[in-house]
C-alpha cells in the first residue's frame, strides 16, 4: 500500500516537473483515480493527497520556520564536512554582533532557531547562507575587507539570501510533494519507520538540491543582484555605508584568481555585481572612516 | 417606530461589533521576546513559546502590539515571528488533514524534525552537526548589540526599528 502511495507519487512529481506546477493538480487527480479504481489507495487516501498536492503548489508556504530551520542544520553540517571552521574566537564573535544587528534590520529579523555566524578556515573566497540564518564566511572573503562597512556588506549580502529564501527556491518541487504526501497520508501519528525513511529520502534530497546550488552551480545572476539590493538596504537602515559593498567587490575583483572555485564558480564576476548595484548606492561617497569602528574591525580582525 | 429603529440600530451595532474580530495570530519561532516598544532594541517585558497564540491590538510597520494569557502579558512582536496559522502542538489524525487541505494549520514537529535529522545522521556519518551546534551555541545579547552599534558610532536609521 505504502508502496503504491510512492510510486504515486514519484509518478506525480516526475510529470509535475514536466509539465510545470499549474498543472499538478489536474495530473495527481488523474492518478489517484487511478489509483482508487484499481484498489491500490482507499478514496480517503486519494482525497487527501489531491488536497496535499494542491497545497505543494505553494510548497514554499508550506516549509515551516521549524522545518527551514532543520533543512539550515542539515545544509551547514554537509558544507562543514569538507571546509572546517576556524578557530578564532574573538573574530567569529565580532561577527555575531554585527551579523545580528545587521539581522535585526533585515525584512526577516526572526527565524526559527535565530542568525548564527561562523568562519571557514580557508584561502579560498567564499561564503554560504543556509537557510533559517546559519552563515558561514572564508578567511579568504574577510582578508577582501578594508572597514567594518565592508565586513557588513558581506554578511548582509547573505542575510539576503536566507531573507528571500534562496536556498528553499533551490528544492526541487517533487521533494516538497514527496514530503507533504506522506505526511497527509499518514495523518498525524506518529511515523512508521517506512514513512520516516521515505521523509528522510526527500529531505536528503532537499539538502542535496541546496548544498549542490550553494558549492557548484549558484544561484543566477537575478537572485545574487536581488541578495545585494537587500544587503544595500540592510546596511542603510543599520547606519552602515553602502558603498562598502562596492569597495569590497573591487577588492574581490583584485584578489580573487582566475580559476577560483569558490565565488568565482558561484557567483557573477565582481564587475558585473558592480554594474547592478551602482544604480542603487548614493551618488556622494558618504561616511568617512570613524577611527572607533575601524580599530575594533582591526582588532577583531588580527589572525584572519 | 422609534422603538423599532432604535432595535435595528442595536442589531446594526451588534453586527458591526461581530464583524471586527479580534486578529489572532500564532508564534512561528522557537522564542519570542516581547518588547516594551516596535523596536529590537526595546525592553524584553516578557518571552513566549512556539505556538503561543495572541490577539493583535494594533500594528505600526512591521510590528504588531499583542497581548496573550486574557490580556496578562502584553508587548510587541516582529510580523516574522508571526504567522495566521494556529500551531498545534500535538497534533491528532484530524488536525494533519485540516493541515493538509486548508492550510491554516502548521503541525509542530512534523515533516522535516529532529527525528529525521536522527536518520539522515545516520547514513551522513561525515556530515559535522557537532559543529553546527556549538554555531547555534553562540549567544549575543540586545544590550551587547546596542553598546556596539553606539561604540562604533553605527547610528541605525529604521527597518527592522
Amino acid at each position: 500500500m505504502k508502496r503504491a502511495i510512492l510510486s504515486l507519487t514519484i509518478t506525480t512529481a516526475l510529470a509535475a516537473l514536466l509539465a510545470g506546477c499549474e498543472t499538478l493538480d489536474v495530473i495527481t487527480q488523474v492518478s489517484t483515480s487511478v489509483g482508487v479504481a484499481t484498489g491500490k489507495i482507499s478514496t480517503q487516501e486519494a482525497d487527501a493527497i489531491n488536497r496535499t498536492a494542491s497545497a505543494a503548489g505553494k510548497a514554499f508556504e508550506q516549509i515551516t520556520p521549524e522545518q527551514e530551520y532543520y533543512i539550515g542544520r542539515a545544509v551547514t553540517a554537509t558544507i562543514l564536512t569538507d571546509n572546517k571552521t576556524a578557530n578564532l574566537k574573538n573574530a567569529t564573535h565580532y561577527l555575531n554582533v554585527l551579523g545580528q544587528a545587521l539581522a535585526m534590520h533585515s525584512d526577516k529579523p526572526e527565524t526559527f532557531g535565530g542568525y548564527h555566524f561562523a568562519i571557514m578556515d580557508t584561502d579560498e573566497i567564499n561564503a554560504f547562507a543556509a537557510p533559517g540564518g546559519l552563515i558561514l564566511v572564508s578567511r579568504g572573503l574577510l582578508r577582501c575587507c578594508r572597514t567594518e562597512d565592508a565586513v557588513a556588506a558581506v554578511l548582509a549580502h547573505e542575510i539576503g539570501h536566507v531573507q528571500l529564501l534562496h536556498g528553499l527556491r533551490a528544492i526541487r518541487k517533487s521533494r516538497l510533494t514527496s514530503a507533504l504526501t506522506i505526511l497527509a497520508a499518514e495523518s498525524a501519528k506518529n511515523l512508521g519507520g517506512e514513512q520516516l525513511t521515505e521523509l528522510t529520502t526527500a529531505f536528503e534530497g532537499s539538502i542535496s538540491d541546496i548544498t549542490g546550488t550553494l558549492v557548484n552551480s549558484g544561484y543566477s545572476r537575478t537572485l545574487e543582484s536581488e541578495a545585494d539590493a537587500a544587503a544595500i538596504t540592510i546596511m542603510q537602515r543599520t547606519g552602515y555605508n553602502p558603498s562598502a559593498l562596492k569597495d569590497m567587490l573591487k577588492q574581490m575583483q583584485a584578489r580573487m584568481p582566475a580559476d577560483d572555485k569558490g565565488f568565482g564558480k558561484t557567483h557573477p564576476s565582481p564587475t558585473d555585481r558592480i554594474a547592478d548595484i551602482t544604480p542603487l548606492l548614493p551618488q556622494a561617497e558618504t561616511g568617512a572612516v570613524v577611527k572607533a569602528r575601524q580599530k575594533r574591525f582591526e582588532k577583531a580582525m588580527k589572525g584572519v | 417606530m422609534k422603538r423599532i429603529t432604535l432595535t435595528a440600530l442595536a442589531l446594526a451595532l451588534l453586527a458591526g461589533t461581530a464583524i471586527a474580530k479580534p486578529i489572532t495570530m500564532s508564534l512561528q519561532v522557537r522564542k519570542g521576546d516581547l518588547r516594551s516598544s516596535p523596536s529590537f532594541l526595546g525592553k524584553i517585558v516578557g518571552s513566549t513559546a512556539y505556538g503561543d497564540r495572541f490577539t493583535v491590538e494594533e500594528t505600526r510597520g512591521a510590528w504588531s502590539r499583542v497581548t496573550a494569557k486574557e490580556g496578562a502579558l502584553t508587548g510587541w512582536l516582529h510580523s516574522s515571528a508571526l504567522t495566521k496559522k494556529k500551531v498545534k502542538l500535538k497534533a491528532g489524525e484530524q488536525d494533519a488533514d485540516v493541515a493538509a487541505s486548508s492550510g491554516e494549520l502548521a503541525l509542530a514537529g512534523k515533516g522535516f524534525n529532529s527525528e529525521v535529522e536522527a536518520q539522515f545522521k545516520e547514513q551522513n556519518a561525515a556530515a559535522d552537526f557537532a559543529a553546527v551546534d556549538i554555531i547555534e551555541a553562540i549567544r549575543v545579547t540586545t544590550r551587547e548589540i546596542e553598546k556596539f552599534l553606539k561604540a562604533g558610532s553605527v547610528v541605525p536609521k529604521g527597518g527592522a526599528e
